[in-house]
């Protein structure tokens, strides 16, 4: 770790000055907000993220988590994993996204992250943490020691020549089949972004993963009025508890009778961000619930996969985890 | 390192027959077997309890090391200018600069056998190539990534292949014959029914909670080195040899250890490095390594790979066993997993063959992790013998009782006392193996098939020589001390357990002190003898004690028994009392009136090697275990549900904590078959998963029903108590009895450890093949 300057504003509009400093808000920032500090701090143990200055949001008021007026639900970037997985309206209206959250970290790591800094978790690649390593996202231009190394745990979609990092969270495959809207302050004024445009693919810029720009303080996330019913969140790994997905995936989904009349598919664990499968929800969308048809959805979401080196039985793993999330889903009451 | 080295290692410091005449076996008293809780809880769960790197003293420094970033090669050059002007920066020590530091040759065990910095040569990725010691840990380890160090890279190999052409069998570098009976070749080829199969484990790290770390303090003559370590008393033996000192100048401190498995049984590298940095700065230096280091600088179980070969006739008589197996190691050690520790006696069997190679790899040099051979060997056995069962269509309990024999076939002994067979109907019976069907897939539990498997374990038995000292105090009190350590496992609750026994004095008048080389010297915590080898010496001290006691208690005026003859008087219930006669009187009471403030007594005991009729038996330790999985296949889960582990291990001193020390090696065997592996990069040598989010070790969600039963059955030839040990047998069996498991619900036999999705994936579907 080096040295670095702390601040701790106590206004957005303080914090989004001090941001605004920086170069980027990418990887290699100078300068980095932090909140929960569960993926920061670590990432600066490792000398992987060397900010010159942090800027403590803590004290922002940006911890409420309340309904809005249409029916939809306001969640405080700040407000803690553990806090919102608990939240009554979650459990009632979203509860993929507190089945998310609760299947992801430990319960020390959850009273910790927040929501918005969990939408900005890292990857869990070896190579990006391992500053003797080659890799794009870390270093862009150094190479990529993933393809061909250890990479059991990568993506499959979304991938690059560059880059096959898989995308770690949780909540943000909750999110993403939630259609959450994130809300932002920066120097140039709010701006709210659909969640499915905000994370970027690796390409040839695998450090750059979202759309944030410098002083970018997100300050809340949104849940639309719910639109399923039904939700599930399958979380497969190779053991039982505080590990991270080798494939998971996320559903929100209305029956009419045996009809899917609306439904939303993502995936996590398998991508290089939180991945939607508009291809899934194609196949599903109108259909009567039934196996085949959800081995259909599978296999029209995996199409695409482009498995590394270790990694080819998560396309079928994927396919099985999808499959049961929506025979767990579609038989909820 | 082989269990027989383990009992040369302990025997090279066998002692005298004890000195107080063996006393026949009374029965214990109600502690012993008692399921206490640890003595040293509350110290633990009040962050009393000091582990290594909580030793601080004033003007510590922080060491923090350099480790090379190639697995094989030259040191070319190492520029520390830019570190050296770093804020804080005391020192970088390196090949260039260190103190000579010495190889030991004069008894006691290193881990690296070569010294740190030695030389320029790099022989493993991680290796130690510089330190960087600085005011803060923070200055320290900013400055070690400021050393720059330029390497001529040269070839090496992390294979995890090890299928090296060696000299034929019995020449230097050759497989070594271990065992031979009969005409195994011969009898496997005539057999009718065989199993042919090569089985494989991974490199485990140990991992324990607590990471090593050595405080180094040097006065101007001496060091006082605090460690994380299994064997204080070796430690300070290794230490003063590498260092260059007499041995009363180096003494080794550790009190409490956050586990161990192995990993901390002799020394390594940095304890060396910090020593050297506390002498030449002359300032007490901290050095705690991190979870990276853990994986390639502290040991590790070796990569095996086992082709077992069983031939039985129609009926299941097993007439040939032949294991023939290699292990990887470094370039600088010679480290043989002993694969066949439980192979020559395990079954009764006519011809029989184990041979052992090793091949080399750069990587760190391995070290003993929990029940080291036996538990990777037993993988390989127990599968086979699994295999053999279901080619037989025979039930895999029905063969192992029908193969059991109370007569070790290796050594033409009878065992001390081996009940592998009760161990078997034990625990068919807790685990209600009889309700068992036999074909793959046909069990179920609502919607997940169910998967039953079986192994047995083994583990040797034996004791050293030890010594220990006990204080019988005028205020009430008794002191029992040994230079031997509790590495978590429950010394210390033991010993006051025995003491309690002895003298009748409640345990929480019972003080134990452990874990310094400048007590009398006590055992080393490893292959399950620290228990069996410090008890009689515990015994012999407190009788030393008691006879001080007794001479006070018929000398002195006053007391009520001046005058009486000694032989006469004996300590019961805390207090001193004539045999035949009431009014007994407490021994402080004794004490006070004479003005003595303790009586003190030292007590000695040898080894197994030193009691004559231990020669005519094999003494090991016998198990069951039974495991349940749950296997759902849509989503190709496996998770371990049930356990059942039936352990004769003798007689057992503490219920709870012995209870503990198999239900955890369980959780450990949960590791070993589905999660753990450290994995070599190919293209660098780098432990790449060297941590705890890569390298998967069970979490409490992962911890099914376990459920320990214990025989309780004293050894007639292992002391007064009949202890043997418990450390490591509960591991064993664990791994073959989940593959077997898996096997019944799956009808996937997975011979290479540990059992992945991947592998299971084919189950109901296309699957890839991991890499």
């Amino acid at each position: 770790m080096e040295t670095f300057q702390f601040s701790r504003p106590t206004t957005i509009g303080q914090a989004i000055q001090l941001g605004a400093k920086a170069s980027t808000a990418q990887q290699v920032a100078d300068v980095r907000f932090v909140a929960g500090g569960t993926t920061l701090v670590d990432l600066m143990k490792l000398n992987v993220e060397r900010p010159r200055q942090l800027v403590d949001i803590n004290l922002l008021p940006m911890e409420k988590i309340e309904t809005t007026a249409e029916g939809g639900l306001v969640i405080g970037a700040l407000a803690r994993n553990a806090d919102v997985a608990r939240h009554p309206v979650v459990l009632r209206d979203y509860a993929v996204l507190s089945e998310a959250l609760l299947s992801g970290a430990s319960p020390q790591l959850r009273n910790m992250a927040t929501t918005g800094g969990n939408l900005l978790q890292r990857t869990r690649c070896v190579y990006f943490r391992d500053t003797v390593h080659a890799c794009n996202k870390r270093e862009p231009g150094s190479g990529c020691s993933a393809i061909g190394g250890h990479n059991r745990m990568l993506a499959i979609l979304g991938t690059s020549k560059d880059c096959i990092a898989s995308n770690p969270s949780d909540q943000n495959v909750a999110l993403t089949a939630l259609e959450a809207t994130i809300q932002v302050e920066g120097p140039r004024g709010k701006r709210t972004i659909p969640i499915n445009d905000f994370y970027l693919l690796p390409g040839s810029t695998p450090h750059r993963e979202t759309v944030l720009e410098p002083g970018d303080v997100i300050v809340s996330v949104t849940l639309p009025p719910p639109r399923g019913v039904k939700s599930h969140y399958l979380k497969l790994r190779d053991r039982a508890a505080y590990e991270f997905a080798l494939a998971s995936a996320a559903i929100v989904l209305r029956l009419n009778g045996k009809k899917i009349e609306h439904v939303r598919v993502a995936m996590g664990g398998v991508g290089t961000r939180p991945w939607r499968s508009l291809e899934a929800e194609h196949v599903l969308q109108g259909r009567t619930v039934e196996m085949e048809t959800f081995r259909r959805a599978a296999e029209a979401a995996l199409k695409d996969a482009r498995p590394a080196s270790e990694n080819g039985f998560k396309v079928e793993l994927a396919k099985r985890c999808l499959v049961r999330a929506l025979v767990t889903a579609t038989a909820t009451a | 390192m082989m269990f027989r080295e383990f009992v040369e290692f302990i025997k090279s410091d066998e002692g005298p027959a004890p000195s107080a005449q063996q006393r026949e076996a009374a029965s214990p008293s109600k502690v012993i077997g008692a399921a206490l809780p640890r003595i040293d809880g509350p110290l633990k769960t009040t962050g009393k309890a000091l582990y290594a790197s909580d030793y601080n003293f004033p003007n510590m420094t922080y060491c923090v090391p350099v480790r090379a970033t190639i697995a094989s090669g030259k040191i070319l050059r190492i520029d520390s200018s830019a570190a050296a002007k770093m804020p804080g920066v005391l020192l970088v020590l390196h090949h260039g600069n260190i103190m000579p530091l010495y190889r030991n040759a004069s008894g006691g065990r290193n881990s690296e056998n070569r010294p740190p910095f030695e030389d320029d040569t790099i022989y493993y990725w991680g290796q130690y190539v510089a330190a960087v010691v600085a005011e803060t840990f923070e200055q320290a380890q900013a400055a070690a990534a400021a050393v720059r160090v330029d390497y001529d890279s040269q070839r090496f190999n992390v294979s995890t292949v090890l299928e090296d052409s060696l000299p034929a069998e019995g020449q230097p570098g050759g497989p070594r014959l271990l065992s031979h009976r009969g005409d195994p070749d011969a009898a496997f080829a005539a057999a009718a029914v065989k199993v042919d199969e090569t089985y494989t484990t991974p490199v485990e790290t140990h991992n324990p909670m607590e990471m090593h770390a050595t405080v180094a303090v040097w006065d101007g003559e001496k060091y006082t080195l605090y460690e994380s370590s299994q064997g204080v008393m070796n430690h300070q033996t290794v230490m003063a040899q590498v260092l260059g000192e007499p041995k009363e100048n180096v003494e080794v401190i550790s009190r409490f250890i956050g586990s161990g498995f192995g990993g901390k049984l002799f020394p390594w590298t940095h304890s060396a490095i910090a020593a050297a940095a506390a002498r030449k700065l002359n300032r007490p230096v901290k050095f705690t390594l991190n979870r990276k280091m853990m994986f390639a600088n502290v040991g590790h179980r070796p990569r095996t790979q086992q082709r077992l070969r069983l031939g039985a006739t129609a009926e299941g008589k097993l007439v040939a066993l032949r294991h023939d197996y290699r292990n990887h190691t470094s370039l600088g050690d010679d480290i043989r997993e002993n694969c066949g520790e439980a192979t020559p006696f395990l079954y009764s069997t006519a011809n029989l063959a184990v041979t052992s190679a090793l091949v080399r790899r750069n990587v760190g040099t391995p070290t003993p992790m929990r029940g080291p051979g036996a538990v990777p060997g037993l993988f390989a056995l127990e599968s086979a013998m699994d295999e053999l069962a279901i080619k037989l269509k025979k039930d895999p309990v029905a063969l192992r009782l029908s193969l059991d024999t109370l007569e070790d076939e290796e050594k033409k002994k009878p065992f001390s006392s081996r009940h592998l067979k009760e161990c078997l109907q034990v625990g068919a019976e807790k685990f209600g193996w009889s309700r068992r069907t036999p074909e793959v897939g046909s069990m179920r539990k609502g919607d997940v098939i169910l998967g039953w498997g079986v192994a047995c374990a083994s583990w040797g038995a034996s004791r050293g020589a030890s010594e220990a000292s006990v204080s019988l105090r005028s205020d009430g009190t008794v002191r029992v001390s040994s230079g031997t350590q509790d590495i978590g496992t429950g010394t210390y609750t033991v010993m006051a357990q025995v003491v309690s026994d002895k003298t009748g004095v409640p345990i929480d008048k019972i003080e134990v002190i452990l874990g310094s080389s400048n007590l009398p010297p006590g055992p080393t915590s490893g292959g399950s003898t620290a228990t069996a080898t410090i008890m009689p010496s515990v015994v012999d001290a407190v009788n030393a004690a008691t006879k001080i006691l007794m001479t006070v208690a018929t000398t002195t005026k006053g007391s009520p028994f001046n005058g009486k003859d000694a032989s006469k008087l004996m300590l019961m219930d805390g207090c001193v009392c004539e045999k035949g006669a009431s009014s007994p009187v407490p021994f402080q009471e004794i004490l006070k009136a004479a003005n003595v403030g303790s009586a003190d007594g030292r007590g000695r005991s040898g080894g197994l090697g030193a009691d004559p009729k231990a020669r005519d038996y094999s003494t090991h330790s016998f198990g069951a275990q039974f495991v349940e999985i749950e296997w759902d296949p849509g989503i190709a889960r496996v998770r371990v549900s049930r356990v059942v582990s039936v352990i004769d291990g003798g007689r057992i001193l503490n219920k709870r904590t012995a209870t503990n020390q198999i239900a955890g090696a369980v959780v450990m065997g949960i590791g070993m078959g589905l999660l753990e592996e450290t994995i070599y990069d190919p293209r660098n040598g780098h432990p790449i998963n060297d941590n705890y989010a890569d390298y998967i070790v069970p979490t409490i969600a992962d911890t099914p029903d376990i459920d320990v039963h214990f025989l309780d059955i004293p050894d007639p030839i292992m002391g007064e108590y009949g202890i043997r040990g418990i450390g490591e047998i509960g591991l064993a069996g664990i791994a073959p009895a989940i593959t077997a498991a898996v096997y019944h619900a799956t009808g996937i036999r997975v011979r290479d450890l540990p059992v992945r999705i991947e592998d299971l994936l084919a189950h109901t579907g296309p699957s890839t093949k991991r890499a």
